[in-house]
């Protein structure tokens, strides 16, 4: 039998593959990054297309368009696994609820918060964000995503397996991120760099917390 | 194969409030086969998930010396990807152990998982555990859509597990042609006054 580091290594690579192709017909890693570019691309219209006022709230808008579309997500993140029965199986391979939390963490952050990063400068390009402020904007997503993912799985590994468990999922995330939302976007407003700071504090919270809360939901989820 | 042995020691297991058997009890060494027989809804598959330390027993303990490999109605293998992938995701976990058993999968290979029939599912589920390399099988009604044929190269990889030193639980209701079978009826468990 494997060791168990190199089986976490074959999760890891197969919560990639899974989560940025798209498989089981639900869209993959392309479908909230195509939401998060459309608001990005909309808000213009909505505002019409005064360059400072989309610069001074183009940002935020970002902010929002991230949140928002890390629900998107939600409902493929556990439940199919759990349903096909592949946490019972990593459990009787001695494989800790907490540390396959973390491998999909992990995997779900680079499927989801990287691409948008990724996509952030096209999005201020649309909202004609300057400069300095598309740096301060990444260094937030880089600093924020993680935590932002880590909410995302644990909300999703809480209320998988329950009917309506997509659309509470959306409910529950957005209290839960708003703390990321504010540092976030405040650290875009003018000597508040030190809200990256806060927002790092915040997302490191949510990571250490999410796989231990995952994990036992999972293990709730099983009686 | 390490030493097998797995004791079930006054096992109750419930569902919600309601208990469905009580003072399940038996003592399996290397080699042995137990059968657990009941009709539907009787807790076969709760029993099996208590054994496989899964879910808790409301009462009792259950020792199991070696690893345990679970096949129940769950087929944990990605439904969009062909058969010969999704086995191989396992295969690398288990760290490439022979399986005990050909259950003609290769003709499969290329078809993906979700286009499997039900009799082909409990197959690759099968093929499944017996490349794990676990030493105790609890197998949740392994026979369901098998026909005569697979039925057979079932019972034979089950025999073929336990002259290697492994053990195996059956919960099924048909009944299972196993060399010294032993049978744990679990109707004689049910509470007075609960059931159905």
């Amino acid at each position: 039998m494997a060791r168990t580091p190199t089986k976490l290594a074959l999760i890891f690579v197969r919560d990639c593959t899974i989560l940025l192709g798209g498989a089981r017909g639900r869209g993959g890693a392309v479908l909230p990054l195509l939401f998060f570019l459309a608001v990005a691309m909309l808000y213009p219209f909505g505002v019409g297309p005064d360059a400072k006022l989309l610069a001074r709230t183009g940002a935020g808008v970002i902010w929002v368009a991230a949140l928002l579309a890390a629900i998107l997500p939600l409902d493929r993140l556990v439940e199919p696994d759990l349903e096909a029965g592949f946490f019972d199986q990593w459990a009787l391979r001695g494989l800790s609820e907490e540390a396959v939390m973390l491998v999909r963490i992990v995997a779900h952050w680079l499927c989801f918060g990287v691409p948008l990063m990724l996509a952030t400068p096209i999005a201020a390009g649309l909202l004609a964000i300057d400069g300095h402020a598309l740096i301060v904007l990444e260094l937030g997503l880089l600093a924020g995503t993680p935590g932002l993912a880590a909410i995302g799985v644990t909300i999703a590994a809480l209320t998988a397996g329950l009917r309506a468990g997509a659309a509470l999922g959306g409910l529950l995330l957005i209290p839960l991120a708003v703390p990321l939302l504010i540092f976030g976007a405040g650290s875009l407003q003018a000597g508040g760099e030190n809200g990256l700071l806060l927002l790092a504090a915040a997302s490191l919270v949510a990571v250490a917390v999410a796989p231990f809360a995952a994990g036992a939901a999972i293990r709730a989820a099983r009686d | 194969m390490q030493p097998c042995r797995l004791v079930a020691d006054d096992l109750a297991c419930r569902r919600g409030d309601r208990v469905l058997l009580r003072g399940v009890g038996f003592a399996l060494d290397a080699g042995d086969a137990l059968h657990l027989a009941g009709p539907n809804g009787i807790g076969k598959s709760s029993l099996m998930r208590i054994l496989a330390g899964l879910a808790r027993a409301c009462a009792g303990t259950v020792t199991a010396t070696g690893t345990v490999g679970l096949m129940d109605e769950h087929l944990p293998l990605d439904g969009h990807r062909p058969l010969d992938a999704a086995l191989a995701f396992w295969r690398r976990i288990d760290g490439g152990v022979a399986p005990i058993a050909d259950f003609g999968l290769d003709d499969l290979a290329d078809v993906p998982v979700r286009y499997l029939s039900t009799g082909q599912r409990k197959r690759a589920a099968l093929a499944c555990l017996s490349a794990s390399g676990a030493g105790i099988w609890l197998l949740d009604e392994p026979l369901n859509g098998l026909d005569t044929h697979w039925t057979g190269v079932a019972h034979a990889a089950i025999e073929a597990h336990r002259a290697r030193g492994g053990i195996a639980v059956v919960a099924s209701h048909q009944p299972l042609a196993l060399a010294g079978l032993g049978v744990l009826p679990l109707l004689p468990h049910v509470p007075a006054g609960a059931g159905d």
